[in-house]
């Protein structure tokens, strides 16, 4: 079973790294490598990537021509897709797990961020015989 | 390279020729060199070697020989820099690794260690994905890449997933060799288990979307049917199989020309493989007759009903009906009991297929499930509720987690929808 496991963060206050050390920095950055290399190692990792922070974000729709039409940012959303992972995992509660250990990544003062994590199943193939 | 007059030029089976001499050349590198995991390594390497080098070269005379011979010569590489690590490491050099003289070999060339070797790959140690890729490696002779793509992985992923597996089965201490034979009977059952799951995972994922995938199917019933040769009294072994191909035999009905699912009662009859059908009837009968009745040979039989009529209209539901009861006593499955109220309405009516789908409804196992609001919406339909049959199918269609199913689900819906004129 895919589950992808999506890190949102809250848009206000997240400037980059504002109010963290350098040291809180780096152990963020150690805790979240190391799992996501546990999760490789355990043959449960199908891709994981962060994302730039929300100003480079661009909302794109067509325009009557077809041709793109970007507006800026997403002003009215609290909160932003800070990076995703694809899991392929024996069952759901394992995915929760995994959710639950990149929730808690330590902040400043190396405290748990708690972050919100959203789970969702990943599409597959047909099932088995239907009606 | 190995040596060998070759007889033989490459051709679209020499594929199935190396995937069948898999477990039978990693039988003999375990016998001789004694480490599974390294063995399993060294013959995968060998299997490589071959792809790269028959379809030029052609096929050496003795396949088997030849993949021992590579695969001996890796384990060999494989030992002696072992045993250097170790010396580097403990200074002091310890007793030299077993390795085996070449000749050692011969007497127990052309014994098949398949069923040990399943035995070990399906162990219930294992999680069932991992047994999966360690099975299709080693005793389906399949590639780790071949394997990652059948599963949409990447190839490091399911390389580790193989590794871990082979740890885990180190650690657990499995010997190789056979179960008692009291163990044997629950032990095959796991191996039946892994062998099912392949050929749903293959059955599933056949559809136009995924191109160039492993036939996982295929690879299913090729291994399935390398245990009925090995234990051909065994009635669960035949039972499952002919569910096997009594499944597969509708394979090209299955779906349409843009991937789309067809369910059985409007599949095209005729496209089904009726070769596959005789076969896998033969198999049901005579596993049948030998007494023991198992769950696979149930499944089987309810898949011979109906592959056996023309049209669906002469689909001979009370046969399937009393099936899932028989079925129903064997196991405590929540899906057993709603296919058996799917087959209660088609003899007794969508009232009776109801009444039954709500004893289900307190079910914590399938609270949530998308079958059964599949089934309730299907029943709905039957029985003229358009309005409740469209919720229960948008119901369905939003639990699911498989496109084509969500898109037949939302079709039905839609289409229901027409008719009424609603715009839902």
């Amino acid at each position: 079973m895919k589950f992808i496991l999506m890190m949102n963060t809250m848009k206000a206050g997240c400037e980059p790294l504002k109010g963290w050390s350098k040291e809180d920095f780096q152990t963020h950055c150690r805790v979240l490598i190391k799992l996501h290399q546990d999760l490789r190692e355990s043959g449960e990792l199908v891709s994981v990537e962060g994302l730039s922070f929300p100003d480079q974000a661009k909302l794109v729709r067509a325009g009557q021509d077809g041709k793109p039409i970007t507006d800026g940012v997403f002003p009215e959303s609290k909160e932003f897709l800070a990076s995703f992972s694809i899991v392929d995992v024996e069952n759901p509660e394992r995915a929760y797990e995994i959710a639950a250990q990149i929730s808690a990544a330590p902040g400043p003062g190396g405290r748990p961020l708690n972050m919100p994590i959203e789970v969702r199943p990943v599409m597959s193939g047909p099932p088995p015989e239907m009606l | 390279m190995a040596e060998g007059v070759v007889v033989k030029p490459w051709d679209g089976n020499s594929e199935h020729l190396l995937r069948e001499l898999a477990p039978q050349v990693l039988g003999a590198v375990i016998r001789r060199f004694h480490d599974f995991a390294a063995a399993e390594d060294a013959v995968q390497e060998a299997l490589l070697a071959a792809f790269l080098q028959w379809p030029n070269d052609g096929i050496p005379e003795n396949p088997r020989g030849w993949l021992i011979q590579v695969a001996s010569r890796r384990m060999t590489d494989h030992l002696r820099s072992e045993i250097a690590r170790q010396r580097r490491e403990t200074a002091v050099a310890t007793e030299a690794g077993p390795i085996a003289p070449a000749a050692e070999l011969e007497p127990e060339m052309h014994q098949d260690d398949t069923l040990i070797l399943l035995f070990m790959c399906c162990h219930p140690a294992l999680t069932s994905s991992s047994a999966i890729a360690l099975t299709l490696r080693a005793v389906g002779g399949l590639t780790t890449a071949e394997i990652a793509h059948a599963f949409l992985v990447p190839e490091a992923t399911m390389a580790q997933r193989i590794s871990r597996a082979k740890q885990s089965i180190k650690s657990s201490g499995v010997p190789f060799r056979l179960p008692s034979r009291e163990e044997q009977a629950q032990r095959l059952c796991s191996v039946l288990h892994v062998l099912y799951l392949i050929f749903n995972e293959g059955y599933t994922s056949s559809s136009g979307a995924q191109l160039h995938r492993v036939e996982l199917a295929q690879e299913a019933i090729r291994m399935t049917r390398a245990v009925h040769n090995l234990v051909p009294a065994d009635a669960e072994v035949a039972g499952l199989l002919a569910l096997m191909l009594l499944t597969d035999a509708r394979r090209r009905a299955r779906t349409g020309p843009q991937g789309e699912l067809i369910p059985l009662d409007k599949q095209d009859r005729s496209l089904w493989d009726h070769a596959a059908i005789a076969e896998g009837t033969t198999l049901l009968t005579s596993a049948l007759s030998k007494g023991a009745i198992g769950s696979y040979q149930l499944q089987a039989a309810i898949a011979a009903v109906h592959d056996e009529a023309g049209r669906a209209e002469d689909t001979d539901w009370p046969q399937i009906l009393a099936l899932y009861e028989l079925q129903k006593h064997l196991s405590d499955s929540p899906m057993v009991a709603l296919n058996q109220a799917v087959a209660a309405a088609m003899v007794y009516g969508p009232m009776k297929g109801l009444e039954l789908l709500k004893a289900l409804d307190s079910d914590a196992r399938l609270a949530g499930h998308h079958r059964l609001a599949a089934v309730r919406a299907h029943l709905l339909e039957m029985s003229g509720d358009r309005a409740g049959a469209i919720e229960h199918y948008r119901i369905a269609a939003a639990r699911t987690t498989n496109v084509p199913e969500q898109n037949y689900l939302l079709t039905q819906a839609a289409k229901l929808s027409d008719k009424t004129g609603s715009v839902g």
